[in-house]
Order: C-alpha cells, then structure tokens, then sequence
C-alpha cells in the first residue's frame, strides 16, 4: 500500500468496495468494450447484491460504465445521467459459486453492436479484479498496462505475441493463459511494465487466428472521459 | 513503505535531524519514485479535497436510507448557540465530524482517510485547527504527511478495515493519524507524535464494526465525532508530556490481536452489535418489505 492508498482515494461516497469499487469496475468495463455502452444488463452478488442499493453499488457501476471516475460528484445522477446519454439498463441478481462477495456481472452491448460479458469484484480500498471476459477466466487487476487476446487454441499465437513484445523492448511482468476446452477458445493476459504502441496492436488483430485483441492502460485512460 | 514500525520512524528523525513528516515524505518520494513537488502536490490535492468536502455539506439532505443526514447542521446551530459543554472549538470539531459522515452517506465527494466510513476524523480536526490558529495550507500538508506515515504503519502491522478488525481498525486508526497530525502542529516531537498515536488508538481498542443493514451510517457517523474529540486529548496529553506506558508499536499489535479475536458477526457484516438490535432489525425487516 502506498501512502495515498491511507489518505485518499478522493471519491463520493459512501464505501471505496461497495461505491468507488463499483465505478471502477464500470468504467473498466467500458474501456473494455471500447465503445460507449447502449445496453447493460447488470446482477450483482453477495454484499453487492445484499446493500448495494444502499451504498450506492447500482448508481456506481452505471456511472462506470458512462465513462465517470470515482471521484465524479455526477454518481448520484447517474441514472438520469444514462437515460439521457441512451444507455438502457437492468438490474438482477447473478448465481456464481465461489466468487468474492463483492461481484457482479456485465453484460454489455455497444453502439456498434459489440457484446462483452464481465465478471469483475471490488477488493476493498476502491481496488478491483476483473475476473471473468466472456466467460473466461482473466483474473487481472488491469493497474499496470494489460494486453488481452482471445485466440484459437492452436501452437504459435503466445510465441506471436511475446514475440512481438521482445521486439518492441516491452518487459512483461505477469502472463496467464487460460482455454475453455483443448483446440477450442483461449485467451492470454500479459501485464506489460511498458505501454504498448498502436500498430503492434492492429498488427496482431490481422494474424490469423487472433479472435479478438483488447488493450487496456488504466494510466492513459484516466485523463480521458467519455462524457 | 519501507517503515514497519513507528520507532523505526522515529531512530530515522533522530539519526539524521529530520522532523516526522520528512521522512514520511522521502520513502513516498522514494517508494513510488516520484520528484518532492510531485509527491506534496498530490498531498496538497488531498487537503483540497478535503476542505472541499467540509464546504460543500448540505445539512438538507438525507441519506437514501433515511437513516442519517442534517445532524452537522443540528450540531453547527447548538454550537452557534453558545451553550456547549464541550467549547466552542471542539462543537465545531463534532459538528464537522457529523457533517463529513453524513455528507459521505449521502454520496458525496469525500477523501477516504484510511477509509470512507472514517472520512469525517481527520478534516474535522484539521479544518478547525486551521481556523482556529490560522495555520499556513504548507504546514497543514506536511501535518498530512505525518498523519499518514502513521496510518501505514498501521495498516503494515494490523489493519485498517472494519471486515478485518472491527470499527478500531476504521476509525481508530483514524484518531491514531490526527491526533499524530495535531501533534505535530503542535510542535510536538517524534516520539510525542508516536504516542498521541498510540493513546488515541488504546482508547478506542476493541471498538466493533456493526453497521445497521450494513450500510455506512449508523453508527459510524457519530463514530467519526469520537474518533475526532479522542485524536484531540490525546494530542493534549502527548503535548503536555504524558507518555503511553505501551510502546506505540506494541499498542498496534494490540489492536491486531484484538481484531483477529473480534467475532465475524462484529466485523462489517451488519450481523452483531448495534446491528442485531431490535430497533435496528425492525427497520430492516421494513426495508425488505418496501
């Protein structure tokens, strides 16, 4: 923990797990999709779903997914917020077994049509972990510079990528690999100490048998706003 | 940090002639390798904050519980009104205290210090402190900085969140910080701010996290007056030369030990205390049916 871990985060009230851990978790699910949000079906578990109405969890991830940070005074408006913006939600309870009491579900769809369902909890101290993408497992906090590839199950595409980073001198600092089944859908999460350029991203997105690439760097994303 | 003690922190003032709050500030400048300007402005941002929040209480509102809200303004009206037990300095001290909690409830912007439920100790205290002496932003920030110092070596060896030690761990870690922080504006040295810590935080060992329907509200609104009015005699205390017979690092493990002892049902899942009320169960029972 560093210092500003006890005195701060600056946010709105009135829990860092259960409010401005619900509104990083939005907005990293926004970053996530890449595109401003129009539909979310959001269900929540354990304390999420016990007091989450009373700490604010709902209005927290709505204001998330809008593109707020924690500390953005507009969290209580955030459905008002949403219903101007034309992003449509729903709220439900989500059966997970052996999850953190403090998770929920996203289901999200973009202007474009793009879906992403994520499964993320809040660690207490407004610090979160995404665990789920697509229903797959991820397990990352996305605080450092994250690279997440979904691609078929089949030799070569983790020799691509590390391959790549060697390349561009990008030191990787944590890499998981996670499959739904052998030679079906699988996805690599590398935590990179160094931020990735732009076209070692478009340059993996054309192999072949890279289903999908998502890059997410919390560093950058924070100066920008999506309201 | 790389302090896991608070008289590791004092030998460092003392071997090399630096007051607390420097040394607090190089392991941060050192720690996330950042320049000295960089590191006292984020500081700086957290005063602001702070101050911020203590403006901006609307004594209107109500939280959407309905469980808290105007109590800042109720207190602010008795105090205006002359007739305090306490004085006019610390009725200011508790009504901004209740106003920062509530103001938190309601979904306002606050500074967590160490926590959300415990946002009101420090800036009652420090906004009055300002007030009152007329102490210069510059040294309030460096007072922070010592506040801090402490509140990490808490959180290295116990903790400083209610699920894992109780409301002693939220609130009497915040105490543990000001009174610290008001120490050192009070001139106060190293080891005197190390024991306005400790006896701030043995006054409140043992205090539990029993929230009503969980919910960051009662009791922790009023907790926040406590934790503030305790941070202020223990800053006397320390400043008048009384010392606490327990090292302050052993009245940190203390705390730890009395946390890991607390039953579950005492430790923010709103199942004992003040929670298991029968007042508090009739209204959660009403909530349920609503």
């Amino acid at each position: 923990m560093n210092l500003f871990d006890i005195l701060g985060p600056v946010m709105v009230g009135p829990s860092s797990s259960h409010t401005a851990g619900a509104v990083r978790i939005g907005w990293m699910t926004q970053k996530l999709l890449g595109e401003q949000p129009v539909e979310a079906k959001i269900l929540m578990y354990g304390s999420f779903a016990a007091t989450g109405k009373g700490h604010g969890t709902d209005r927290g991830l709505v204001a998330g997914l809008l593109g707020m940070r924690p500390d953005d005074e507009r969290i209580p408006d955030s459905f008002e917020i949403a219903r101007k913006m034309g992003l449509s939600y729903s709220f439900g309870i989500a059966n997970l077994t052996s999850a953190h009491p403090n998770s929920v579900v996203l289901e999200v769809k973009g202007k474009s049509g793009r879906t992403l369902e994520v499964q993320a909890c809040s660690l207490g101290g407004g610090r979160i972990m995404i665990n789920r993408l697509d229903g797959l497992d991820v397990n990352c906090s996305c605080e450092i510079p994250t690279l997440i590839v979904h691609n078929l199950d089949q030799p070569g595409h983790v020799a691509e990528v590390t391959s790549m980073l060697a390349h561009k001198s990008v030191n990787i600092a944590n890499m998981s690999l996670y499959r739904d089944k052998r030679g079906g859908s699988a996805v690599m999460v590398v935590e990179m100490d160094q931020p990735l350029p732009k076209e070692s991203l478009e340059w993996l997105e054309h192999l072949e048998g890279i289903v999908k690439v998502t890059y997410i760097n919390v560093t950058e994303g924070e100066e920008d706003d999506v309201l | 940090m790389s302090y896991n003690s608070l008289e590791e922190i004092v030998r460092e003032c003392q071997e090399k002639d630096l007051p607390f709050d420097e040394v607090i500030l190089l392991d941060d400048m050192n720690e996330r390798n950042v320049s000295r300007e960089e590191s006292i402005e984020t500081m700086r941002g957290m005063w602001e904050a702070m101050k911020g929040a203590e403006r901006n209480y609307d004594g209107s509102l109500q939280s959407r519980s309905g469980l808290v809200g105007g109590a800042g303004k109720t207190m602010r009206a008795y105090v205006e009104s002359g007739n305090t037990l306490c004085g006019p300095f610390v009725g200011k001290v508790m009504a901004s205290a209740l106003a920062m909690g509530e103001s938190n409830a309601c979904m306002k912007r606050i500074v967590a210090a160490p926590t959300a439920g415990a946002c009101g100790v420090l800036p009652a205290v420090l906004v009055n402190y300002q007030k009152e002496k007329g102490t210069a932003d510059e040294q309030i920030v460096r007072a922070l900085y010592t506040a801090a110092g402490i509140g990490q070596v808490v959180a290295a060896r116990a903790y400083i969140a209610g699920a894992s030690g109780g409301c002693q761990a939220e609130i009497g870690t915040a105490s543990a910080m000001a009174a610290g922080a008001l120490t050192a504006l009070g001139g106060g040295t190293p080891p005197q701010i190390t024991h306005a810590a400790a006896m701030a935080l043995k006054n409140l060992l043992g205090l539990v996290c029993d929230p009503v329907g969980g919910l960051v509200e009662v009791p922790c609104v009023k907790r926040n007056v406590i934790g503030s009015v305790n941070a202020l005699s223990a800053a006397d205390m320390a400043l008048a030369g009384i010392i606490s017979r327990i090292p302050p690092d052993q009245v940190i493990d203390a705390m730890r030990e009395v946390g890991d002892q607390m039953h579950p049902s005492l430790r923010e899942t709103g199942q004992g205390g003040l929670a298991n009320t029968p007042a508090a169960r009739e209204w959660c029972a009403a909530q349920e049916e609503e």
